[in-house]
């Protein structure tokens, strides 16, 4: 199967918008989509149950989410909110 | 890097969920999932944006004060109206004065000092039971609170207070989401139930259950398995005694026990009263507008607002005025009553009154003495009070020092009102709090007012210390030709020499006192040449005692130098006990038992050292001999150090090839024991290292031509400079090995040493099985030092494996040198013999303190490998077969 992967540059202030642009899109890929955090310092509970229901609907599609530059201090928020096994990292 | 998830939950405790539908277990679970993402997002905050928070939810509290303690009571039916204003301002405003400077994120507390730094670590998801007799107040001290320290809170109202409460958590929400906090931060049960509660309590995500409220909420928070703050009910005893200021404390009183009509549980609930005081005391109470009721009425009372069948409480009179009750009690009091006191002859079943009572019946005891006022209390104390709260009036300290010594409560409050007290902040400088920790004699696990800290996970961040280390020899050491000429700059009325037969014999005592200044009286000791005895130093400090001798100069070898430090010990401090000095210990400056500082006499010690190998003369060191118990006491302690030590060849010209090499080697172990020990130091290192050279050097010249000064005199100072490192850095195995040997098979303590010698050097070389915990060291540094000893010495090599092979080596040579023996067999020790010996030279040198600064820490067949080795001889230790230790960080 071929992989197309694709690259999404997230917003700290545009986080849920981005993901739900995001999703749209989940449907014309296979293999892995790779959502770039490094503009994100900080998440809300709005874009964590986002970023919760995007990895939910890419799941359903065999589609792997790839968080890149996940900064420490969202990355534990995604460990305690339990959401860290969803995801791939990469720094 | 790509990072996957070990997901390790922790075992799940099962949830209860009996009784409850799919649909209330989805809204249930909905609520945990939005607490716990509002805790997750809630780690982000800064200290800054928590306190914006609070400040902003402080406010909103006080301005909402008014509405919310209407609207208590209102729905509760208890308390009054005003004081519930006064509570929710409590626990807005003081609650916030208490933390507003307070840090809960990041590093909390430093304490440099000590290398210690706290760092806050959020709870998570807090399950809150709140009650119905302090709703609104506590529903708004543990939201701030929660803020505070960034954790969500869902609550779980009392049935009859959830509208005040659910609306004072409303208020806090809001303006908390307004000003930043994760939505989901508060949640509140929209209905009570105990089913609810028992999922709540057991739900994996929820960290921690804070529980205020009556016995069964609190004995369900504990039951959960779940960590818990379970603040019950108390029984707060009051002892009114005699010297008192009395209308400060009658006033206090009526204050404290009427206030939101006794619903607060740290309230006043007997009051023990002396009997010189009780009749003015109660004439105060009726002046303030209380009933104080007859025999009678009294038992009216108890009646109406106790439940026979249960000893407790009527709920129905819990936060009701004092009038209302009367007239349930069908009392008649005076219009404007506001308090009631009942009489009671005892504390227990049969005196129904004497328990908690949350409305405003206060029970009271007339004390014929101290000792009977502070024993109701206790008694009241332990019926349902232990670990809450208790209150003594008195200015005499000795009576509040005994009341707060029997009495077990988490608060005493002296002077001051019980209820208003324990709440903190107000009348005193406990923090503010709507939760009273009871410790262990409440169920619970603190006796703290509960604060932030108690919602907080404190991390502590232990640096490494730096412990100080010391090098501590004698004030003054004397050494070369001649040396003891020295003696004559101590001024002394009565000198006592302490020296063995054999030295007496040379006229090495004459030497001496020549140069003892003129006038002073002078005493010859002589003592066995063998290590001292009990007997022998007590019948040396005797006489130290018929001479009142203010000088001690010990002549001799490692022998006589012990005896005089001991003698000295006794000497001046007579009620030394020998045998508790000798107790065990593993750290010099953590040992329980103390040499004594106080003494009656004092008297310098000079040691004039004739052997070459002990270094005693500057030691903290000496062994003595106990025959009658069959056994050998080691005391340590710089204060046996001598004061003066002379290192002068002169006495050590005649000493036989024999002693000059036994000697020679136990100074080499010295050294090379210290060199490597886990206590060793660059000042410790200098010495050690020196003494190396000195003796590899010299101590073939002195054993083969004994007339040779400089070698007699290099080999003195090797002696005493190897001492000074090992008096500091302690020795090894090596002493714990040869101990143990020489002592079963009677072999000279040199000599023991040097059967060991070389196979200790490849043991501690190789990579150690157990590492003995060495603050002192930045790794594991035996291999590099022993490299850096061949070095010095060199040996040559160019790896540290080759040159700790050439180390080994060359003490090889050096001991065949010395003519010693090459095993242990060579000795005509059979191997059956040594074979049966071995479980108990095992023991002994496990047991023996000299291994505790060894760089590796001996395992029990690690010994037996050594003993093995060493009977078998030396040439076969192969430092090769052990794999190196990798490269650390620092050199030698």
């Amino acid at each position: 199967m071929e992989m197309i992967a694709v690259w999404l540059k997230i917003d700290e202030g545009q986080v849920v918008q981005a993901l739900q642009e995001a999703a749209e899109k989940l449907d014309s890929l296979e293999g892995e989509v790779a959502l770039d955090f490094s503009a994100v310092r900080r998440i809300d509970a709005k874009a964590l149950r986002a970023l919760e229901e995007f990895a939910t609907i890419a799941g359903g599609k065999d589609v792997r989410v790839v968080l890149r530059g996940v900064n420490i201090g969202v990355y534990k928020v995604l460990k305690l909110a339990k959401l860290g096994s969803k995801f791939s990292f990469v720094s | 890097m790509a990072t996957g998830e070990a997901v390790q939950e922790r075992v799940q405790v099962p949830v209860a969920a009996e009784g409850l539908s799919e649909e209330r277990i989805a809204t249930l679970e909905n609520l945990v999932s939005q607490a716990r993402t509002a805790a997750a997002v809630f780690t982000q905050f800064t200290q800054e944006d928590v306190d914006r928070i609070v400040k902003a939810m402080v406010l909103a509290g006080l301005e909402q004060a008014q509405p919310l303690a209407r609207l208590a009571v209102e729905e509760t039916r208890l308390g009054v109206m005003e004081d519930k204003v006064i509570k929710n301002m409590v626990a807005t405003e003081f609650v916030y004065n208490y933390i507003k400077d307070k840090r809960s994120v990041g590093v909390i507390r430093e304490f440099p000092e000590r290398n210690l730094a706290e760092v806050a670590e959020p709870i998570g998801v807090i399950f809150s039971i709140t009650p119905i007799t302090n709703p609104t107040s506590t529903v708004l001290f543990k939201c701030i609170m929660a803020v505070k320290t960034r954790n969500a809170v869902i609550f779980s109202p009392h049935p009859n207070a959830w509208r005040c409460c659910s609306e004072a958590v409303r208020i806090m929400y809001e303006t908390a989401v307004k000003h930043g906090a994760p939505e989901g931060v508060f949640a509140c049960l929209e209905s009570h139930s105990l089913q609810d509660n028992a999922y709540l309590m057991h739900h994996k995500d929820v960290s921690l259950i804070d529980a205020t409220g009556g016995p069964g909420a609190v004995k369900a928070a504990y039951s959960s398995g779940k960590p818990a703050l379970g603040v019950g009910p108390g029984n707060t005893p009051v002892y009114l005694e005699k010297t008192a200021e009395l209308g400060t404390a009658v006033t206090d009183i009526v204050l404290s026990k009427t206030f939101d009509n006794g619903t607060i549980c740290a309230s006043e609930q007997t009051l023990v009263i002396d009997d010189e005081i009780y009749d003015v005391v109660l004439k105060k109470f009726a002046d303030l507008g209380t009933h104080i009721c007859n025999e009678k009425e009294a038992e009216l009372l108890a009646r109406t607002v106790i439940d026979p069948k249960t000893g407790f409480m009527q709920p129905l009179a819990v936060g009701q005025k004092a009038a209302d009750i009367a007239r349930f009690a069908g009392l008649s009091v005076k219009a404007g009553t506001k308090l009631l006191i009942a009489p009671i002859q005892g504390v227990g079943r049969e005196h129904p009154l004497s328990v908690e009572k949350l409305f405003p019946v206060l029970a009271v005891y007339r004390a014929k003495s101290v000792d009977e006022a502070l024993k109701v209390c206790i008694d009241v104390n332990h019926a349902g009070g232990l670990g809450h709260t208790a209150v003594i009036f008195s200015r005499n300290e000795e009576v509040i020092r005994r009341f707060s010594e029997v009495i077990n409560a988490g608060r005493i409050l002296v002077n001051s009102p019980g209820s208003v007290g324990a709440v903190g902040g107000v009348y005193n400088d406990l923090p503010p709090t709507f939760s009273f920790g009871c410790g262990t004699g409440g169920g619970n696990s603190t006796t703290d007012n509960v604060s932030i800290y108690h919602y907080l996970n404190i991390k502590r961040v232990a640096r490494r210390t730096q412990a100080h280390m010391w090098f501590r020899v004698p004030n003054q050491i004397y050494f070369n030709l001649n040396a003891v000429e020295n003696v004559h700059q101590f001024p002394s009325r009565s000198t006592i020499i302490i020296t063995n037969p054999a030295l007496e014999r040379f006229g090495h005592v004459d030497i001496v006192r020549r140069y003892i200044p003129e006038g002073t009286h002078v005493h010859v000791t002589v003592i066995p040449d063998a290590e001292p005895e009990v007997k022998v130093v007590m019948q040396g400090v005797q006489e130290l005692n018929f001479y009142k001798a203010d000088q001690i100069i010990a002549l001799g070898g490692g022998s006589v130098i012990d005896a005089a430090k001991i003698m000295k010990l006794k000497y001046e401090s007579p009620e030394a006990d020998l045998e508790e000095l000798a107790a065990p210990f593993l750290d010099l400056r953590k040992r329980v038992i103390q040499y004594p500082t106080e003494k009656v006499t004092r008297a310098r010690l000079i040691a004039i050292a004739t052997t070459s190998g002990t270094g005693s003369e500057v030691t903290p060191f000496a062994v003595l001999t106990d025959k009658e118990r069959g056994r050998k006491v080691t005391l340590a302690d710089y204060s046996l150090t001598p004061d003066v030590a002379i290192v002068d060849p002169q006495f050590v010209m005649s000493m036989p090839k024999g002693l000059t090499a036994d000697t020679g080697i136990d100074c080499l172990t010295h050294a090379l024991e210290a060199a490597v020990s886990s206590f060793a130091s660059a000042y410790t290192d200098s010495n050690a290292m020196q003494a190396i050279r000195m003796v590899f050097k010299y101590l073939p010249i002195a054993y083969e031509h004994p007339g040779d000064e400089e070698a007699r005199s290099m080999m003195h100072n090797a002696s005493c400079i190897a001492a000074m490192a090992f008096a500091n850095a302690s020795v090894g195995v090596n002493h714990a090995l040869a101990h143990a040997f020489g002592a079963r098979f009677g072999v000279a303590h040199g000599r023991a040493n040097a059967l060991m010698l070389s196979h200790v050097i490849a043991y501690n070389a190789s990579v150690p099985m157990k590492f003995l915990p060495s603050p002192y060291q930045k790794g594991y540094l035996a291999h590099k030092k022993y490299a850096t000893i061949a070095d010095l010495l060199g040996l040559g090599g160019h790896t540290i494996e080759e040159k700790v092979n050439n180390l080994v080596a060359a003490t090889e040579r050096l001991l065949d040198q010395l003519g010693f023996p090459r095993s242990i067999a060579e000795l005509g020790i059979s191997k059956e013999e040594f074979e049966r010996a071995m479980p108990d030279l095992i023991k002994i040198a496990f047991e023996d303190p000299s291994w505790r600064s060894n760089p590796r820490m001996p395992l029990m067949s690690e010994l037996a490998d050594l003993f093995w080795k060493a009977y078998q001889g030396r040439g076969l230790a192969d430092v090769a077969e052990t794999p190196q230790p990798q490269a650390s960080e620092q050199n030698v």
